[in-house]
C-alpha cells in the first residue's frame, strides 16, 4: 500500500454555529487522484481549504506526515491550489505567472541556522519551460493572461501550482468555467499530468461523472458528512446509502425486506441477489440501476409494467415504466412505446441492497421524472458558493 | 424640420461652451497682453510671465503650494489607499455607511470644510495652550511649546484631509474588481500576507492609486477656500496670493499665473481621463 501523507482527524467546521463540516476523517496517500465529491453546500470546498491552510478547523486535527499542521498558514505548507476560477496575476505575463512561486525567497534550515534561500534565475527557466511543456504551452511564455482562451489559463494555473513541485496538488472545480467538449479534455489532460509527475491530486467537483472517468479514490460528501469512500467501481456498484446511489449515476431504489442472505422482497415477490448479513425481515432499501434491467416480452418478465414515456438519449432510449404506481427508469436499447405492457428479468447481480438511512425513501422514484431532470441540470450549472470567512456580500 | 433641429442642437452647444471657455481664453490671451489695459490688445508680450518669476511673493507662494500639494497628496495616498483596503475588508454592514461618510467631504461646500477646519485648529490649540502649561509647570527637562499658531502645518493638514476621500474613492473600485483568489493564491504560491499585498493586491490597484493621487494633487494645487481658513497669516498658497492681488492694483500678472495654474490644472485632468478610457478599455479586454 502507498504511503500515507495527509490526515484529518475528527474534523468539523462551523462558520457562525453552523456546521459545515462534521466529524470528518479522511487520509490520502501518495500519488492518489482522490475526488471530493458531494453537492453545492457538502463541504467538499471546505475541506479543501482547510487543507490548503486557508480554514482552520474549528476542531480535530490536520496531519501531513503525522505532523499537526492546524495553525500552519499556507505559504509554508507544501501544497499548491488550482482555484476555482484560476486566479491567475492578470499585470504579469504567462512565464511571471508560473515563475511566481519559485521567486518568493523561501526560508531554509542548514545547519541549524536559518536564512532565506532564493531559486536562481537559471533554474526557474529552466523549471518553468519545463512545466509550461507538461501542460502543452510551450512558446506560451511572453501571452498575457488576457489573452489566453480558458482553457490555456486553465493550463497556466495547473503549471503555475506544479512548478513548485508540491506534494499535494488541491484542484477547486478547476473545469466548472469550461465548456463540455473543453472539460473532457482536460480531464484527460489532468490525468496524464497527475500520472506523469506521481504527485496527489486532491480534486474537488459535483460532477460525478468527472469523477467517476478520472479518480483512483471518490469520496462522496453530503451535509457535512463523508457518505462513502471507495473507487469509482465500488461507489457506482455498491453505493452505501440512497443518498450515493442517487448522487452517481441513475438509481432505481425501493423499499424491501430482507428474508435472510441472498433472498430479498419487494413488490410481494422474492429475488435472490448476491448480499448477506442482514438481520432475519430487515427492511432495507434495494437499487436497481436502469441499465441493468433486462426487459421481456410480458410472459417470460418477473414482474409487468407500463411504459409511461420514453425519451431518447442518443445511445439509449430513457424508458419510465410503471409498475403498481411506482415508476421506474430503464435505459434500453430497443425501442418499446408508450402505454406498451412490458415484462422485466432481475438477475441476481443487478440487485444491490443497501440498510436504511436518513436518506430513506427521498430519492429514486421517477414518478416526477421531467422535473427531477431539470433539477439535475440547475446542479451541474450551480457554481458552489459555501460559507468563507468575511465571504458575507455574497 | 430634423436638420433644423441638428443646427439649433449645434448652436445651443457652442454658446454653452463659448460662456465657459470664452473667459478663460480672454484670460490667457490678455496675460500676453503688452500694456497694462484688460481691454485693450497692444501686442505680444512674455513680459508678465518674466515679471512673475521675479516677483518673490509669488514665487514663495508657488513653492508653499508645491510643497503643500505634494506632501498632501503622498501622505492622502497612503492613508486613503489604506484605508480602502481596510474598508473592503469590512462587513458590508459598516462598509456602506462608512462609504457615504467618507462621500459627504466632497460634495460638502468648501467654505463649510474651511471654517469647521479652522475652528477645530484654534479649539485644538486653546486645549493645547492649557496642556503645555501644566507639562511645563510640573517638569523642567523640555518645554513644550504654549502657543501654536495657523502655518504650514495646519495647511498640510487640511490639505491631506479634504484629498483622502477621493484616494479612497479612486481605490475602492479597483478592490472591488480584483478577484478575491488572487490573495489567496499568492498566498498558496508562498507569500505572506505583506509579500501578497505587495506582490499582488498593489500592482492590481495601482491604476485606482495613481488615479487617485492625480485627483489629489490637483484638488490640492486648486484649492482656495479651505487654504483661505487654515494657511494663517504668514502662509499663503499662489490662489491665495491671486486673490490678494486682485484686492489691490490690478495687473496682468494675474492673467498670467491665473492662466498657469489653469493650464497645470487642465493637464492634469487630461491625464486623469485619458487613463481611466484606457484602464476600460483594457477591462472590457479582459472580459472577452
Amino acid at each position: 500500500m502507498s504511503k500515507e501523507l495527509i490526515r484529518l482527524v475528527d474534523c468539523s467546521m462551523a462558520f457562525d454555529g453552523e456546521l459545515v463540516l462534521d466529524h470528518i476523517n479522511l487520509y490520502f496517500n501518495d500519488s492518489e487522484f482522490l475526488t471530493l465529491l458531494g453537492p453545492s453546500g457538502c463541504g467538499k470546498t471546505t475541506t479543501l481549504r482547510i487543507i490548503g491552510g486557508f480554514l482552520t478547523p474549528t476542531s480535530g486535527e490536520v496531519l501531513f506526515d503525522g505532523v499537526r499542521m492546524n495553525d500552519i498558514p499556507p505559504h509554508l505548507r507544501q501544497v499548491n491550489t488550482v482555484f476555482q476560477r484560476y486566479a491567475l496575476f492578470p499585470h504579469l505575463n504567462v512565464f511571471d505567472n508560473v515563475a511566481f512561486g519559485l521567486r518568493i525567497p523561501k526560508t531554509v534550515e542548514e545547519n541549524g541556522r536559518k536564512r532565506k534561500a532564493k531559486v536562481p534565475e537559471a533554474e526557474i527557466k529552466e523549471r518553468v519551460l519545463e512545466m509550461l511543456e507538461v501542460v502543452s504551452l510551450k512558446g506560451f511564455e511572453n501571452r498575457r493572461i488576457t489573452e489566453l482562451s480558458g482553457g490555456q489559463q486553465q493550463r497556466v494555473a495547473i503549471a503555475r501550482a506544479l512548478v513548485n513541485r508540491p506534494k499535494v496538488l488541491l484542484l477547486d472545480e478547476p473545469l466548472g468555467a469550461l465548456d463540455l467538449r473543453l472539460r473532457k479534455d482536460m480531464q484527460n489532460e489532468l490525468k496524464r499530468i497527475q500520472q506523469q509527475l506521481e504527485i496527489t491530486f486532491i480534486y474537488v467537483t459535483h460532477d460525478q461523472e468527472e469523477a467517476l472517468a478520472m479518480s483512483d479514490t471518490i469520496v462522496v460528501m453530503d451535509q457535512g458528512k463523508i457518505q462513502q469512500i471507495g473507487t469509482p467501481e465500488d461507489i457506482y456498484n455498491e453505493p452505501k446509502n440512497a443518498f450515493v446511489a442517487d448522487f452517481i449515476g441513475e438509481s432505481n431504489i425501493l423499499d424491501g425486506i430482507m428474508h435472510e442472505d441472498y433472498v430479498v422482497e419487494f413488490f410481494n415477490r422474492k429475488f435472490k441477489c448476491l448480499d448477506k448479513g442482514f438481520a432475519p425481515m430487515e427492511p432495507v432499501d434495494v437499487v436497481i440501476r436502469p441499465e441493468d434491467i433486462d426487459i421481456v416480452p410480458v410472459e417470460k418478465g418477473q414482474l409487468r409494467g407500463t411504459v409511461t414515456s420514453v425519451t431518447f438519449k442518443g445511445v439509449h432510449y430513457d424508458t419510465i415504466v410503471d409498475f403498481k404506481g411506482f415508476k421506474w427508469l430503464i435505459q434500453t436499447t430497443d425501442y418499446h412505446p408508450e402505454g406498451e405492457t412490458i415484462g422485466i428479468v432481475l438477475n441476481p447481480d443487478d440487485i444491490h441492497i443497501m440498510r436504511k438511512s436518513q436518506y430513506s425513501d427521498m430519492f429514486g422514484d421517477y414518478s416526477s421524472y421531467s422535473e427531477e431532470y431539470e433539477e439535475l441540470e440547475d446542479a451541474t450549472l450551480g457554481v458552489e458558493e459555501e460559507p468563507q470567512e468575511g465571504g458575507d456580500e455574497k | 424640420m430634423k436638420r433644423g433641429g441638428i443646427f439649433l442642437n449645434r448652436v445651443f452647444m457652442a454658446l454653452v461652451f463659448l460662456f465657459l471657455y470664452a473667459p478663460i481664453f480672454v484670460l490667457i490671451v490678455f496675460s500676453f497682453n503688452n500694456s497694462q489695459s484688460r481691454t485693450v490688445w497692444n501686442g505680444f508680450t512674455l513680459h508678465w510671465y518674466v515679471e512673475l518669476l521675479q516677483d518673490r511673493q509669488i514665487m514663495n507662494a508657488l513653492s508653499t503650494t508645491l510643497l503643500v500639494s505634494l506632501l498632501a497628496t503622498l501622505i492622502a495616498t497612503a492613508a486613503g489607499t489604506l484605508a480602502a483596503i481596510g474598508f473592503f475588508n469590512m462587513k458590508k454592514r459598516w462598509r456602506t455607511p462608512l462609504m457615504t461618510v467618507n462621500n459627504i467631504p466632497m460634495t460638502n461646500a468648501d467654505i463649510v470644510t474651511g471654517v469647521s477646519l479652522c475652528l477645530l485648529f484654534v479649539a485644538f490649540f486653546g486645549e493645547w495652550e492649557v496642556f503645555a502649561r501644566w507639562c511645563n509647570s510640573v517638569q523642567g527637562l523640555f518645554r513644550l511649546p504654549v502657543r501654536l499658531h495657523m502655518g504650514f502645518g495646519t495647511l498640510l493638514i487640511a490639505h491631506i484631509t479634504f484629498n483622502i476621500p477621493y484616494v479612497i474613492l479612486n481605490v475602492m473600485p479597483k478592490l472591488r474588481q480584483m478577484d478575491k483568489n488572487l490573495i489567496d493564491a499568492a498566498q498558496d504560491l508562498g507569500c505572506t500576507w505583506m509579500q501578497a499585498f505587495w506582490k499582488v493586491v498593489l500592482p492590481e490597484i495601482k491604476p485606482g492609486i495613481v488615479s487617485g493621487a492625480l485627483i489629489a494633487f490637483t484638488m490640492s494645487v486648486d484649492d482656495f477656500i479651505i487654504s483661505y481658513f487654515t494657511a494663517g497669516s504668514g502662509t499663503s498658497t499662489l490662489a491665495m496670493v491671486v486673490y490678494g492681488m486682485t484686492k489691490l492694483r490690478i495687473s496682468p500678472k494675474i492673467n498670467a499665473i491665473s492662466s498657469l495654474l489653469f493650464i497645470t490644472v487642465l493637464t492634469l485632468l487630461i491625464i486623469v481621463n485619458v487613463r481611466e478610457a484606457r484602464q476600460e478599455k483594457q477591462i472590457a479586454q479582459r472580459r472577452l
